[in-house]
């Protein structure tokens, strides 16, 4: 401030000095916490560092190790794939369906909502430990449940054909959070189009097919994306409930990564899971962008 | 029915009828689906208060019950129903023969009776086992593992709403040259899988000595995070100038502005964002796990995950121990409801 005495500043000048001081927690923040560790974790994915002894540098061979004889990567790597694929368009599904309902003329529509909303408040451990226990072969209320129908369900967890099924039915008591966010984009479609549909004698599949979801595109794939980035980071579900068993069913990406890192102590080699985990979710979400053009509707653009 | 009726938009009475018949086609499913989703919570509640012996029951029992029983001879005996002559008396089973079981009177021990054990039925009383959660919180130090979960949450909501306001000011308010460019730094990170950055921010807080303590938990969120900044800063661009230059011809300064418009005007925001940072740093687990080692530093999360391990077979000291972690989240939903909706409107339909 001692300079703007001798030399008043501009008020550009000054506008511009606020600005980098008022972002300055971020900025130090991304430096210290983001871009020197994204360039130091490049370095350590090409050393065989493990916390005890310094870095020795290997080039490639993390890399090449991983993709030529690590069997658990390409497992852990399906596992992960498998559940995105299964998981996140059933999710977007029931979340969607649950959204038009809600969405309709009926009574008590926010009770409806809170109920359906509330398990995705609770998250984490107490939610594992609760669905381990649903899933328990001799008291659990799952197979309670499918008795009724006179089905005889599996041993869930400890099945390594069933493991990874329950993972995705537990996932479906959490579609409420990407059932509020289609609600709230249902209550911004301009209701002239749906009259404007109904003067051109839609009926309500022609109105849904038509208006609803294209209008609904652009949210369906926000949640599309962050569906399948938060698939690469599933964790503490894997972690407490199944340890990425039984025999390595439920072996997702990060849990592996956790392991290397953590349990065995390779962190260069985890630093190269990292990597390669980066570029896959680079890739998937460019191809969900690109693949947006044909199928995700922007108000105000044209259609090529 | 009546006020379907009046909501109908079409007046063709086969279109109406069609209408509420799809209503309550509805309305049935979302019953149907309610009853599945409020389950399993039901299901913890419950167990969470049953004896040792009902925990694991199946068909499972949703109502606490206890079996009556009565010392007889310094034996446990079950209370039974059943009928002697035609008339349904109640007796402690004393000694089970084959089918056949000696019976008595509790309360005459010389009246007996060879009765056969299938006819009767045991007799159950609801009672709701509360003592299961002190018992649940005082077999490990959870007192202690909630304090830390709590100073977690307390400072990082602290650091993450203090930061995140000045940074998202200084992205909707100024301009200055790069600025357009870091923010589209900024939007970029948020994809950034966080695996990729997380071993050498993990070596960096073992250097500093900084391992086992709740610090590598709580400094960052001093720096703003990503997501919360975007979310704030596209709320303050809804905020009109106009009221910014109000407050500069009252000799306001930016620091003046941000307190007295930005921040009164961004309140929604801020208890949103509060809100989903509490309950995200309620439930971490990632973090706490790679960082915290010693017991006395855990949180509730490490503390119930261990937990888990060691008394797996008491389910219900389990079951209640979870519920006392689930119900500060289930709470402030509750008592913040329009809230979450609100937060959930700007974060996700604008971005």
């Amino acid at each position: 401030m001692a300079i703007a005495v001798r030399r008043p500043m501009t008020l550009g000048r000054r506008e511009a000095i606020w600005a980098y001081v008022l972002i300055s927690p971020w900025i130090i923040g991304f430096i210290i916490f983001t871009a020197g560790p994204m360039v130091a974790s490049l370095f350590l994915s090409m050393t065989n560092y493990d916390v005890v002894n310094p870095p020795t540098f290997l080039g490639a061979s993390n890399y090449v190790k991983m993709f030529t004889q690590d069997r658990q990567f390409w497992h852990a790597l399906r596992v992960t794939l498998t559940y995105a694929v299964v998981a996140v368009p059933l999710g977007l599904t029931f979340g969607f369906m649950l959204a038009l309902m809600l969405n309709a003329r009926i009574p008590g529509v926010s009770v409806w909502r809170t109920v359906y909303y509330m398990p995705s408040v609770v998250s984490g451990v107490a939610v594992a430990i609760l669905w381990s226990t649903l899933f328990n072969a001799r008291f659990g209320i799952v197979n309670w449940v499918l008795s009724w129908f006179g089905i005889k369900g599996p041993a869930w967890l400890s099945s390594p054909d069933w493991a990874l099924p329950a993972l995705i039915i537990m996932s479906l008591w959490g579609v409420g959070g990407g059932m509020i966010i289609y609600l709230a984009g249902l209550q911004g479609i301009p209701t002239t189009l749906y009259d404007a549909a109904k003067v051109d004698g839609a009926n309500a599949w022609h109105q849904l097919r038509h208006v609803t979801l294209p209008m609904m595109t652009p949210i369906i794939f926000y949640n599309l994306v962050m569906g399948v980035i938060g698939t690469f980071q599933y964790f503490t579900n894997a972690y407490v409930m199944t340890r990425g068993g039984p025999v390595e069913a439920t072996l997702f990406y990060n849990l592996y990564l956790y392991f290397n890192a953590f349990s065995y102590m390779k962190m260069g080699y985890a630093s190269a899971l990292a990597w390669v985990l980066f570029v896959i979710v680079l890739l998937l979400t460019l191809l969900i962008f690109r693949s947006s053009a044909a199928w995700v509707y922007y108000e105000g653009s044209l259609k090529r | 029915m009546r006020q379907t009726l009046v909501l109908g938009r079409v007046n063709l009475r086969g279109v109406r009828f069609q209408s509420i018949l799809l209503r309550t086609i509805i309305v049935l499913l979302l019953a149907v689906g309610a009853v599945l989703v409020l389950m399993p919570m039901a299901w913890m509640l419950s167990t969470s208060l049953k004896e040792e012996g009902a925990a694991g029951q199946m068909p499972p029992q949703w109502i606490p019950m206890d079996q009556l029983t009565v010392q007889i001879e310094g034996r446990t005996c079950y209370i039974y129903d059943i009928p002697v002559d035609g008339v349904v008396r109640r007796l402690a089973l004393l000694q089970k023969k084959g089918a056949t079981g000696t019976f008595v009177n509790p309360d005459n021990l010389e009246e007996r009776y060879q009765l056969p054990v299938d006819k009767g039925r045991r007799v159950s009383v609801v009672r709701l086992h509360w003592e299961n959660y002190p018992k649940a919180l005082t077999s490990v130090p959870f007192g202690r593992y909630a304090l830390n979960s709590l100073r977690l949450v307390v400072i990082t909501t602290i650091g993450v709403l203090l930061s995140c306001t000045l940074v998202a000011y200084g992205f909707a308010r100024f301009r200055a040259r790069g600025l357009g460019a870091l923010f589209i730094v900024l939007l970029c990170t948020i994809m950034l899988p966080p695996q990729v950055t997380l071993i050498p921010t993990f070596v960096l807080f073992q250097k500093l000595k900084w391992y086992d303590t709740l610090l590598p938990l709580t400094v960052p969120a001093f720096f703003g995070n990503a997501w919360d900044i975007f979310l704030l800063r596209q709320y303050m661009m809804t905020i009109p100038l106009e009221l910014d230059d109000a407050a500069r011809i009252d000799g306001c300064g930016p620091l003046g502005i941000l307190w007295h418009v930005i921040v009164p005007q961004t309140m929604p925001a801020l208890a949103t964002v509060a809100i989903f940072h509490s309950l995200w740093s309620w439930n971490d687990f990632f973090g706490p796990l790679i960082y915290l080692k010693s017991q006395s530093n855990w949180t509730v999360a490490l503390g119930l995950q261990s937990f888990n391990a060691l008394y797996s077979r008491k389910l219900q000291l389990l079951m209640a121990a979870s519920t006392v972690m689930m119900m500060p989240c289930i709470l402030i939903f509750f008592s913040a409801q329009r809230l979450f909706i609100q937060g959930i409107v700007i974060s996700g339909v604008k971005g």
